[in-house]
């Protein structure tokens, strides 16, 4: 058994992961997004119109290196659901295509309701995981 | 690092593997597909093809857009 290191980012990251039900982490915020695939995927997540909590992992380089040893993923953006990672920006575009997107988020496709989806308000604070420490 | 380069490295990591491989030297799209994504999820593929370049990516690889396709040898002209 090799010591468990205590690591308060990586515990950080851990427990927003599971006390949000969608969860992106992202370059910038969903407001600025400071990357084009960040951004894509936020229009992506406002379109099918769940809330999500986003936090912006460039304050803090730790927060992107540690992200990735957790999820075993390398790139930025991931988006969470229900703990799991879902995947990047290429993922969700491919799923939101393809109308899985919105079956794994639990929300109707828009192509099964007669109206169309209104643009809805699920802007939420972007979540600071540098400043929990 | 070029296009051509990426679809080398890809093919020849990734068993039976085909790549097409666009970019401008530092944004790449590679459509990728191989029989060994045969039963993985999108995450496991797409991992298969991160992994081939490990820690070049954010550094000499900026960015890397990926879409996977399983293949079958039947797939073959």
């Amino acid at each position: 058994m090799s010591e468990q290191a205590t690591n308060p980012m990586r515990d950080a990251i851990q427990s927003a992961i599971s006390e949000n039900p969608l969860i992106l982490f992202m370059k910038g915020t969903p407001d600025a997004p400071a990357c084009g695939f960040s951004a894509r995927s936020v229009a992506i997540l406002q379109s099918v119109g769940k809330p999500f909590a986003a936090v912006d992992i460039l304050p803090d380089p730790r927060i992107r290196q540690e992200l990735s040893s957790l999820s075993n993923w390398p790139t930025i953006p991931q988006l969470f659901v229900d703990g799991e990672l879902l995947g990047g920006c290429d993922i969700i575009s491919e799923m939101y295509e393809s109308g899985e997107l919105h079956e794994s988020l639990g929300v109707e496709s828009p192509s099964d309701g007669a109206a169309a989806p209104e643009a809805q308000a699920v802007q939420s604070a972007p979540m600071s995981i540098e400043n929990r420490l | 690092m070029s296009p051509d380069e990426l679809k080398g490295r890809i093919e020849a990591g990734i068993p039976g593997a085909s790549a097409i491989v666009t970019g401008d030297g530092h944004h790449f799209n590679a459509v990728v597909s191989a029989p060994a994504f045969q039963g993985l999820n999108r995450i496991a593929q797409h991992r298969l093809v991160y992994d081939v370049f490990g820690a070049e990516l954010g550094d000499r690889i900026h960015a890397l857009s990926i879409q996977t396709q399983t293949s079958t040898t039947e797939d073959s002209p």
